[in-house]
């Protein structure tokens, strides 16, 4: 299997346009974390750009972040803590979910549109992402966006990448709009409530003004397993976070407790634990024998579509986040049988509206299964043309997201 | 000038014959084609710059928008969307060969869910009227264009619409979660929709913000939020506009995102007070507002640290506002700048480029230098929050030239935002006004990897062409062809 590791993006370039010339597709490689995520990709070509690394600038007080695309998500975090700043959609790690090991580098994180319990508040990647430089499928560079966070010249472009997993193009460059941490967080864990109760509680907390940045249920079964104690003594927990300036987030979660019931208190620290754990999907963990599912319904139709699924298979476990708006599903491998348990998944998301991806499965069943919610006919077309603007001859990461392109 | 493509006689010849087919297509008085009625089409926000289109069609079912849009395709004729018409850069120019396509019929709010905290609207309601019609749920939209009161979400979604208060909430493009649209060749897509995000490649991303050039949308699912339960204003002087921009770099560094955060420079600050006597500081060379929003307690927490911020950069005057009709006394001023500005010159063009904060201090004294070699006055007021400056260039179009003498001004202070690494639009889009400047910003490849884009939607390039990009393209061509290392693509097409 052939490799290539270019030093700097202009190598990167010529290898694609050599690529290319050839009709030799490449898979697109950095840190390899996210390599089990999305359809195995029909190549025997490696592309790592895991060498184009480092911060190119940062400013803080702009709230503005340039790296070179595959630089650590440690190196960022460690940069932006040091100025009380982060990346406010709070990107999961998800290594454990996917069982790999690498390092999860910000073009991964970027391409995948990857974003934690906090998206429900503060948006998904793709709202921080303000420009970048690319490598398309005839290995020439472009770039679109700027290094402000005000910017509408041209096409939005970087929201077309940021969740086309590479498809489109390489990501050479990334600039992110930051924001400041919190000065202190709490999260107030209720107990015991039935899901589509917990659901409409979590609406409801969301229609106030507390600023809610973290709205999650998890049922009995799967609560247990949390690692931080208050959240695993037996019953469902309905968690709400609250974060901000510290004389602001006592008033809130005061306010919060007074309307929607009182509940226990996770500090700061644990909040942070907890809040890792629902992103990073290990309540659901380990995955041996089951397949896992991401599901994105309307959020108040998440408990009627997860009745669905749990009614035609015993073995469902699940959990919420966002309100709602994201299911995490396991289901186990065996009675999910050779579609993953697709139909029933779908089935139960066409009445809701919204999509549903096989995250965690054998790369078979991810080759054989739509990874990825099937698109109707002009849509499908739409998406073929889009990507043949940008690789004509599908030499990036064919296959990743849908059969043949 | 800014030119035009040069229109299509073929279709020009077969004029009757189209608005007699477009009749059939949207009947009564769906179609207007006398002069003296297509005459209130005949520009937008950008009125230096007006044409009589070809024709006007009012549509007002998705199923005419389709049969319009198909028949065009057949026949090879242009069409320009248009909402209110309230761009400022000119996006919704028509063209003499075209179709005005006015999307005012769709005024419809057609689901409010308070579950989900979205609405589903038809793109000729208007940006404000989303918010009447949620408010009495402890709701509201959050983008907040000055032109709020008249223009509508579809053409702020074509531009990706601003306001005062998106450094804290966000553009049109991370407000709207779903739209339905129709293509050049009359298809029907849904994009989005209530749910979190796209399943695959974010299609709806890149149509926010594609200035009409992609599709027509036909409904629109917004984001509305909980309204903040209060905010406090505080009206800050400083001695210097650098001292005023310190002073917002430090506020964010101290991990504070106000709501809103403007400066106003010496000449706007005159310009506001003697209209609407907020109480402004005249002494002061720059004027920066900043309102703190969310719980009370958290308000005043905040206005305490950003009132010990502005000490330290040395502030001349700060006051807090101490009621909301204070508050919005100080907010009067700003929000009358413009017509404010207005009453010191008879015309005055309005810019919108960003650039890095910290370079603010540099590029006012440069645009105080233009000011000297182009003899016209400048007033700006700046969203200092995200950079995005809007200097307004006082000029009087009844004096020969001095319209070409602003514009070439303006383009001067565009590249000069460019070359100190910002951009050519924060808000008000490329359009026709900065088409032919985003060479300073994109070299060939660039432009040509968006234009390929647009081909994937519209390969006839039939829908709004002529503007964004100062070169039509051949989409035939483009997809063939690559890397032309700086060499001019296509030298039979024309530029314009």
């Amino acid at each position: 299997m052939p490799r290539f590791t270019p030093q700097n993006a202009a190598e990167a370039a010529e290898i694609i346009a050599r690529a290319a010339a050839g009709n030799q597709p490449l898979e697109i490689i950095a840190g390899a974390s996210k390599r089990a995520l999305g359809r195995p990709v029909a190549s025997n070509d490696v592309l790592d750009i895991s060498a184009l690394r480092g911060i190119i600038s940062y400013e803080p007080a702009e709230l503005v972040l340039s790296v070179h695309a595959a630089t650590p998500m440690s190196e960022i975090e460690a940069a932006l803590s040091e100025h009380q700043q982060m990346l406010a959609f709070e990107p999961p790690d998800w290594r454990g979910l996917l069982g790999s090991g690498g390092e999860p580098t910000l073009g991964g994180v970027v391409a995948c549109n990857q974003s934690g319990p906090r998206r429900v508040r503060a948006g998904a990647a793709r709202d921080y992402f303000l420009g970048f430089s690319a490598i398309n499928g005839w290995g020439e560079s472009w770039k679109a966006g700027g290094k402000v966070v005000k910017n509408v010249t041209g096409y939005d472009m970087s929201k077309l990448q940021a969740g086309a997993f590479g498809t489109l193009s390489v990501l050479t460059e990334i600039t992110l709009k930051v924001m400041p941490k919190p000065q202190t967080a709490t999260t107030i864990l209720l107990p015991s409530l039935a899901g589509e109760v917990a659901i409409a509680l979590l609406s409801q907390a969301l229609n106030t003004p507390y600023e809610i940045s973290g709205a999650a249920h998890l049922p009995a079964v799967v609560a247990r397993r949390s690692g931080v104690a208050a959240a695993a003594q037996g019953g469902a927990v309905t968690a709400l976070r609250l974060e901000g300036h510290a004389p602001s987030v006592a008033f809130r979660v005061e306010a919060a407790e007074v309307l929607l019931g009182r509940g226990e208190r996770l500090d700061a620290a644990q909040s942070a634990q907890f809040w890792r754990e629902v992103g990073e999907v290990s309540p659901l963990l380990p995955a041996e024998g089951r397949v896992i599912w991401r599901l994105c319904p309307t959020p108040s139709a998440a408990p009627e579509v997860l009745q669905g699924i749990s009614g035609a298979f015993a073995s469902a476990e699940a959990y919420y986040d966002w309100g709602g708006g994201l299911i995490w599903l396991s289901l186990d491998a065996a009675a999910a049988g050779p579609d993953a348990g697709a139909a029933a998944v779908r089935g139960a998301m066409a009445r809701a509206g919204g999509h549903a991806t096989l995250i965690a499965a054998p790369a078979a069943l991810r080759t054989a299964v739509p990874v990825f919610t099937p698109l109707p006919g002009p849509l499908e077309a739409l998406a073929r043309r889009v990507k043949q603007s940008f690789d004509l001859r599908g030499i990036l990461n064919p296959g990743r997201i849908q059969e043949g392109h | 000038m800014i030119l035009m493509p040069p229109p299509d006689q073929a279709v020009l010849a077969r004029r009757t014959q189209i608005v007699a087919d477009l009749r059939q297509i949207v009947p009564g008085d769906g179609v207007i084609d006398t002069e003296h009625e297509r005459r209130a089409f005949e520009c937008d926000g950008l009125t230096a710059y007006r044409q009589l289109p070809m024709v006007v069609v009012l549509p007002s079912t998705t199923a005419q928008i389709v049969g319009v849009l198909r028949y065009c395709t057949a026949h090879n004729v242009k069409v320009v969307p248009r909402g209110a018409g309230t761009s400022l850069s000119g996006g919704a120019l028509p063209l003499e060969d075209g179709v005005l396509l006015g999307l005012g019929k769709f005024k419809r709010i057609l689901e409010i869910d308070t579950a989900n905290r979205c609405v589903v609207v038809q793109p000729g309601v208007t940006n404000l009227g989303i918010t009447h019609a949620v408010q009495g749920l402890g709701l509201y939209y959050a983008p907040d264009p000055s032109s709020q009161i008249a223009c509508t979400i579809g053409g702020n979604v074509a531009e990706n619409s601003g306001g005062v208060h998106c450094l804290k909430y966000g553009l049109t493009t991370n407000n709207v979660i779903g739209i339905e649209m129709v293509t050049m060749d009359g298809e029907i897509l849904r994009l989005g929709g209530k749910h979190f995000d796209s399943g695959g490649l974010d299609l709806l991303g890149v149509m926010v913000g594609s200035e009409g050039l992609l599709g027509v949308v036909t409904e629109v699912t917004v984001r509305v939020l909980p309204p903040p339960p209060g905010a406090r204003a505080l009206m800050i002087g400083f001695p210097t506009v650098e001292g005023s921009a310190d002073c917002v770099a430090d506020i964010i560094a101290a991990g504070i995102i106000p709501g809103g955060m403007e400066i106003m420079d010496r000449l706007a600050v005159e310009a506001a007070e003697a209209f609407v006597h907020a109480g402004y500081p005249l002494e002061a060379a720059a004027l920066l507002i900043v309102e703190l929003d969310g719980v009370a307690v958290e308000v005043d927490h905040l206005v305490a640290l950003v009132e010990e911020i502005a000490q330290r950069h040395g502030a001349t005057s700060c006051r807090a506002s101490q009621s909301e009709a204070e508050r919005l006394l100080f907010w009067a001023g700003r929000k009358a700048a413009f017509p404010a500005v207005g009453r010191l010159s008879p015309d005055y063009y309005c810019m919108d480029g960003t650039i890095p904060r910290r370079r603010i201090g540099y590029v006012l004294a440069r645009i105080t230098q233009m000011e000297q070699v182009y003899g016209l006055r400048v007033a700006n007021v700046f969203h200092a929050g995200d950079g995005n400056l809007h200097p307004l260039i006082l000029y009087n179009a009844n004096i020969p030239g001095e319209l070409e003498r602003a514009e070439e001004f303006g383009n001067d202070i565009l590249r000069l935002c460019v070359e100190v690494g910002g951009v050519l639009t924060g808000e008000h889009g490329v359009g026709i006004e900065k088409r032919d400047l985003m060479g300073t910003m994109f070299n060939e490849t660039d432009l040509g990897q968006q234009q390929r884009l647009k081909c994937a939607f519209d390969p006839a390039s039939l829908l709004n062409p002529g503007k964004v990009f100062p070169q039509l393209c051949n989409c035939a061509e483009l997809g063939r062809v690559h890397v032309h290392g700086g060499q001019t693509r296509f030298p039979e097409l024309p530029r314009f």
